[in-house]
């Protein structure tokens, strides 16, 4: 059985290779797969039909059935059974998926495009059948389901040229596709009541599920609907005339012989249990019996043949449901036997349509005349199936229709109004049924008056195979329907024994079934010769129930209501966003703390020491002045202000660390700020001042009040120890170091630093690649090859007021000519740039302040600093360098790329988390070396150091990354000139200092 | 544990301000805003660790709550690094900002609003199609007259 599955799906993932080689008639291997599959089904047919069909899976007598577990802990399992339902299923799974298969070999070109995909999905589609059919597990099922749903959305748009077939394909895999998540939502109500997602279990256990009572009747109506969106059942049924765009063997294999029975075989599986619920009676028999009617009269008006057939299946699979809906022997007996036979017949004339298109290019009854004189043998081949739809002996139609008429009275003996109402409609759709079967064969046949005959070349005999044995079967099967009855039996055998059950067959003796037969073959006669009549009175009724235009509607709506929603929540507006995340996050927690009880905030101090009320009404200050700041670096300054006083306040509060840590990086941030924002105006709004000013400060002194209260709150909630109270000895003996902080950052939460160091590349990159735009631009620029003075040369305006002129002029004078070079690319610079003093002390200075980086670097893990401060201090000292000597004297003072820099810190961090693997200890485990150098004494190195010195190459690499593209490529692009051809010139680079 | 006014009063005005910037058009006035929340945050982090102590420098015999709290100060050292590098980059935006539109000003977008202004109407979905009864209409080796040869098969 999982061979069969398997086999299908297999096939169809290499279908597109046999396709480039043998063409279309790959359709002929892919056919042989179903029809290997039909063969070992009719071979083992016994053992799925004598097994006893109730019994659980595994026991001995039980059908044939796999179980391997799947997602235990959600209760998913591979189960698959292969009970009497399931095997009358594959009989129509697999024998009409080869015929179908087969007829496509003849039905399209070689140079079709896309036909392999289309040949693997067609296979595909049959294996997905075969799983949801033979699934034992209602996930499966589900799974499966969807499945075939994908892939009917796939073969409808198979013509993706056409925008019938893309509108129609995606109608359906809506519709379905809403009915198959309430259907999934109703099995796993079934599922979680029962305890199980069996099917065979829940089944046995029907009885006490249904007295449960509403929950189940809920569950049962929603599975119900999957049920009948699938098989295109009112209010559904739109899709399926639509699903017509498929090329003709989809439409027949899919929309008449197999998926659409998906809804059928669900009504069937759980009819034996469930069909008592309070809801199914009512539901399945109003529905089945609408969609009957109306599928009926609308395929009486098509003059499309392929519409005649989808109205006539969407007026059947109504018809399936209601007849199976009923849930007693009889009627399952009739509703089985009148699936396989419709199967047989729909698929032939749908087949027999597509040779129609095929051969004469249109399939309109208006433009087709005289087809049975041209192609007798198809002619024969639809009358003999029309027969069979329209219930004519001695045609499997007529036996199963007689059937169906037997069962239908008998019911109505014990339901009165109710039978009898089911009765005359059921009468009635076949009526109706008769006279579309007649006006398509007249239609696609006959002479018609007035008309010369259509062009019809002859039909190849493989191309007509496919029909002459679908309606062999629909022949023979009528004269031996014991066969038939023979392996349905076990599956009515689910149902309570009735007491006159029904039998198959093509002679009853005179019975009231026979009249009704009679009966409807006249009215529909009738019917037939009125169509001019019928016809005229339909065309003058307003279409009453239009769902397709209901569908429309709702799908508009959806659309009007996105846009409108998206219109009001979508702006384009960053501070309107931002007003409406701050407000949630302002008035959430405001609420929640109003609505729960919450701890009152207690234990003040006013401050630590006086020094610290002092520094923070400097902060105060600081950022009140960041705000009043009309000019652009008075703002920045002033925001310093609070950076450097935030440094005081580390200090004081006893977190040496994080005060060296503030002190450095607020220094190279304010250098940064000057350097990114020289070029930009002095003057901060130099147009358009923002408004709303009251409101943005409501905003942020609630938002500021808000997270005062909160954390004063969660300071008072605190009821548990903190958990860095072991911090201390965890860092002594563990990392071996005296600097707590430290040894947190490199060794006991060493993963966080890991992510950070790599969100420090990230941005580094980011803003390289932000400055450069193409590439991180690491090449590196040499002092000697600059000519003297031109760094930066001319950038200085010449001012207009007396002295400034006077005094660069003389500044220019003296500087041409050459001086004791302090810095290696001193001379590069402008002369009028140039500061001796700066350069002499930074001379003197940058190898101490880059040695004392890396003695805080490597003692950090005893005393404060490591290797974020050590960086940040190495980072510094080439600031300074770049600021005395200009970008050659940085490109000079930095021989590693600063992406080269960071790769390599980024490396060493990863070598120290994964080095402790080879010898067997966890990531990030670190060990404590001693050593004695002469000279230098006693030493304990500690490996997590290295982590350390990896932080400190990142960090260094992301100082340098800043200078070089805030600070040397802003240099450049300011003199309004470009050293190399890979920067980019956009137009407005030149906008620089000096404007 | 004690709760220090002055730490969560700057806080607050930090948050205050930086929030106040952060609605503003200059950009570079939301990145000062940026800057200013990151101090406040570090602030709220380093008032959880409670009162003063001593600098959390390991010695033999000392109590451990008689430190700072090393925890938030771990979690700040990073936060203060992670701004400096958050800063750089907003700079970068700035300045590309000013290179490619003379502005630092965040303005709308106006793709964002076109979504809201566009049309319901949709060609693929809602406009009407021609009948089709075949599917071989184009095609060269059938007799009937084509039809439709805008909708024949590509």
């Amino acid at each position: 059985m999982l061979l069969v599955l398997f086999a299908l799906f297999a096939v169809a993932g290499i279908a597109p290779l046999i396709f480039r080689k043998l063409g279309r008639s790959t359709f002929y291997v892919l056919a042989a797969v179903p029809a290997a599959a039909f063969v070992w089904l009719l071979v083992n047919f016994k053992s799925f039909t004598s097994a006893q069909q109730t019994a659980a899976s595994g026991e001995p007598n039980a059908p044939p059935s796999v179980t391997h577990s799947w997602i235990g802990p959600l209760n998913i399992h591979l189960d698959f059974r292969m009970d009497a339902l399931a095997a009358i299923l594959c009989l129509l799974v697999l024998g009409v998926g080869a015929l179908v298969l087969f007829y496509c070999a003849r039905y399209f070109k070689n140079e079709d495009p896309h036909i392999g995909t289309f040949g693997a999905q067609l296979l595909a589609f049959a294996g997905a059948m075969f799983g949801l059919v033979t699934a034992d597990d209602m996930i499966m099922l589900f799974i499966f389901w969807e499945i075939t749903t994908i892939l009917s959305y796939l073969l409808i748009g198979f013509n993706r040229t056409r925008m019938s077939a893309r509108r129609s394909a995606l109608t359906a895999l809506m519709v379905t596709t809403f009915g198959g998540l309430t259907m999934l939502v109703g099995l796993v109500m079934l599922g979680e009541a029962a305890g199980t997602y069996r099917i065979s279990e829940i089944l046995a256990m029907a009885p006490e599920l249904v007295a449960t009572g509403t929950f189940i009747d809920v569950a049962i109506v929603l599975v119900l609907v999957g049920a009948v969106s699938k098989s295109a059942l009112v209010p559904f049924h739109f899709w399926l005339p639509g699903a017509m765009a498929a090329p003709t063997p989809v439409s027949a294999y899919l929309h008449a012989a197999a998926m659409v029975k998906a809804g059928v075989y669900l009504v069937a599986r759980f009819a034996p249990g469930f069909n008592t619920t309070s809801y199914w009676e009512p539901m399945l028999l109003v529905l089945g019996l609408a969609t009957l009617l109306i599928g009926g009269w609308r395929a009486l008006k098509q003059h499309d043949l392929k519409l005649v057939l989808a109205y006539g299946t969407v007026s059947q699979l109504g018809f399936l449901i209601l007849i199976m809906g009923l849930g007693n022997a009889n009627a399952a007996l009739a509703g089985m036997a009148m699936m396989l036979a419709h199967g047989f017949f729909k698929a032939t004339l749908f087949l027999v349509v597509g040779i129609i298109d095929h051969k004469s290019g249109t399939r309109d009854i208006h433009q087709l005349s005289g087809l049975y004189k041209s192609s007798p043998v198809l002619f024969v081949v639809a009358a003999l199936a029309a027969a069979s739809m329209a219930g004519v002996p001695p045609m499997l139609g007529f036996v199963a229709k007689e059937s169906v008429y037997e069962a239908l009275l008998e019911y109505a003996h014990g339901h009165g109004v109710l039978g009898n109402v089911l009765l005359v409609a059921v009468v009635l759709g076949a009526i109706m049924t008769f006279a579309y079967a007649a006006r398509f064969l007249w239609g696609g046949f006959a002479s018609k008056p007035g008309m010369s005959p259509t062009p019809f070349p002859k039909v190849p005999a493989l191309f007509l195979a496919p029909l002459v044995v679908l309606t062999g079967a629909t022949v023979i099967f009528a004269w031996i329907p014991q066969v038939l009855e023979n392996i349905i039996s076990p599956y009515i055998g689910l149902f309570p024994p009735v007491e006159k059950s029904i039998h198959l067959g093509l002679w009853h003796g005179l019975v009231p079934a026979l009249g009704l037969s009679v009966l409807t073959m006249i009215a529909g006669s009738l019917l037939f010769i009125a169509r001019e009549k019928i016809f005229a009175f339909q065309s003058k009724l307003p279409a009453l129930f239009d769902a397709e235009r209901d569908y429309k509607h709702i799908v508009n709506g959806v659309d009007n209501l996105s846009i409108w929603l998206t219109g009001r929540t979508q702006r384009g507006s960053l501070s309107f966003y931002l007003v409406v995340i701050l407000s949630v996050a302002l008035l959430v927690p405001s609420g929640v703390s109003l609505w729960f009880s919450t701890p009152t905030p207690g234990n003040f101090i006013p401050f630590d020491t006086p020094a610290q009320l002092v520094i923070g009404v400097i902060i105060i200050i600081g950022a009140i002045g960041a705000v009043q700041a009309n000019r652009r670096f008075l703002a920045v300054l002033m925001v310093s202000v609070t950076g450097y006083g935030m440094a005081a306040i580390f200090a004081l509060q006893g977190a040496p660390d994080l005060a060296v840590t503030q002190l450095l990086v607020e220094t190279i941030v304010l250098v940064a700020f000057v350097l990114a924002l020289r070029a930009l105006p002095v003057e901060l709004w130099a147009k358009n001042p923002t408004g709303h000013r009251l409101g943005r400060a409501l905003i942020g002194i609630g938002f500021g009040a808000s997270m005062v209260y909160i954390a004063a709150t969660s300071m008072a909630s605190r009821v548990a120890d903190p958990i860095s109270l072991a911090y201390p000895e965890l860092a002594y003996t563990g990392g071996a170091g005296k600097n707590i902080v430290n040894v947190t950052l490199v060794d006991m939460r060493a993963w966080d630093t890991f992510g950070e160091i790599t969100v420090l590349a990230a941005a580094a990159t980011g803003v390289a690649s932000l400055i450069f735009v193409r590439g991180r631009g690491d090449f590196r620029q040499r002092a000697s090859n600059v000519a003297e003075g031109s760094v930066d040369h001319g950038s200085e305006a010449i001012g207009t007021d007396g002295r400034s002129r006077a005094g660069l002029a003389v500044a220019r004078k003296f500087a041409i000519s050459s001086r004791e070079s302090w810095l290696v690319a001193g001379h590069t610079l402008a002369p009028e740039r140039r500061s001796i003093t700066f350069e002499v002390v930074t001379r003197l200075l940058f190898h101490t302040i880059l040695l004392a980086s890396i003695y805080v670097l490597l003692t950090g893990h005893n005393t404060p600093g490591g290797g974020f401060a050590g960086g940040l201090l190495a980072g510094l000292a080439l600031t300074m360098r770049y600021l005395a000597g200009g970008r050659v004297e940085l490109a000079e003072s930095t021989p590693i790329s600063p992406g080269t820099m960071m790769g390599l810190g980024l490396g060493l961090a990863s070598l120290s988390a994964v080095a402790p693997l080879i010898f067997g200890f966890q990531m990030f485990s670190s060990a404590a070396i001693e050593f004695t150098l002469p000279l230098f004494g006693t030493h304990k190195f500690v490996t997590s150091t290295i982590f350390d010195i990896g932080v400190y190459m990142v960090v260094v690499g992301l100082v340098i990354d800043v200078l070089r593209s805030l600070g040397s490529e802003i240099d450049d692009r300011s003199e309004g000139r470009s050293p190399t051809d890979i920067h980019d010139t956009v137009s407005g680079a030149d906008t620089g200092v000096g404007r | 544990m004690s709760t220090n006014v002055t730490l969560l009063i700057v806080m607050g005005v930090l948050f205050a301000v930086g929030i106040y910037l952060l609605l503003e058009r200059s950009m570079t006035r939301v990145l000062l805003g940026i800057v200013l929340l990151g101090n406040g945050v570090n602030l709220l982090l380093l008032s959880t660790a409670g009162a003063r102590g001593k600098a959390p420098i390991y010695e033999p015999g000392i109590d451990p709550g008689d430190y700072t709290d090393p925890l938030p100060q771990a979690l700040t050292l990073t936060a203060i690094v992670i701004t400096f590098a958050v800063t750089a980059f907003m700079l970068g935006i700035i300045y590309r900002s000013w290179v490619l539109s003379s502005a630092d000003t965040v303005e709308d977008d106006d793709e964002d609003l076109r979504v809201g202004q566009q049309s319901p109407f949709d060609f693929e979905e809602d406009s009407p199609i021609p009948e089709d009864t075949s599917e071989f209409d184009g095609d060269e080796d059938t007799q009937a007259t084509t039809k439709n040869p805008g909708e024949a098969r590509a």
